[in-house]
């Protein structure tokens, strides 16, 4: 299983702050692909994905256990 | 508090400014990011910001360890407001001492900037008729780790 989490403009596109994904392995390129399946409009290209708070790039990869964050464009300050 | 934090009460400054002086400190800088009514000629009636806390407190420290590598000799802390916050209200704090001002000013600035690119945060406007996320659209990297280097 891998945790991921929404925040922001996706948290509210998908309605959740959170879910698993029953897969023990992923890129996080087919991460931000299944997102972008499951809820049209997630706009993949211009999100980050953070694996165990750590910026990841798109052929890294993700373990079950894992937990990524979805990072849409910060705007802190 | 923690030197580096997300906080959802109002931010203390004073709280911060003491932390970082110290009998070496010649100078104390604090920058306060605060909520403003008008942008670019529309009016904000209110701002909601979220965060990715545990990240968010990681990546400031991480700007602290970067600003002390830059300026040998400062002292940092930084806070962010998250939730409602309103008119004039602090958003985000930056308080740096260092023995001399030329330092304390350059790191405070170099702070803001790298909050602005690397730190989970995120700001929504609300406004009289509307709402909107808000974010530089940045293309994904394709090479380093780290957002902007």
């Amino acid at each position: 299983m891998i945790k991921v989490h929404y925040f922001a403009r996706l948290r509210e596109l998908t309605g959740k702050s959170e879910e698993f994904i029953d897969k023990d392995y992923m890129t996080v390129q087919q991460l931000l692909d299944w997102a972008e399946e499951k809820y049209p409009g997630f706009g993949k290209d211009m999100i980050h994905v953070a694996i165990n708070e750590e910026y990841a790039l798109k052929d890294d990869t993700i373990q079950t256990g894992d937990v990524c964050a979805f990072i849409p464009p910060v705007s802190g300050g | 508090m923690k030197p580096f934090e997300i906080v959802e009460e109002p931010i203390d400054i004073q709280k911060y400014a003491d932390y970082v002086l110290h009998a070496s400190a010649g100078a104390v800088t604090i920058f306060t990011g605060n909520v403003r009514e008008w942008t670019h000629g529309v009016r904000t009636l209110y701002l909601s910001y979220e965060a990715y806390v545990p990240m968010a407190e990681k990546k400031m420290a991480e700007i602290g360890a970067e600003m002390e590598e830059k300026w040998p000799g400062i002292k940092v802390a930084i806070v962010h407001r998250i939730g409602e916050l309103h008119i004039s209200d602090i958003a985000v704090l930056i308080a740096v001492s260092s023995p001399h001002r030329e330092a304390a000013y350059a790191a405070n600035e170099y702070a803001i900037e790298r909050i602005k690119e690397v730190v989970p945060i995120w700001k929504k406007e609300i406004w009289e008729d509307g709402e909107e996320w808000i974010g530089a659209q940045k293309k994904y990297p394709t090479k380093g780790r780290k957002l902007n280097d």
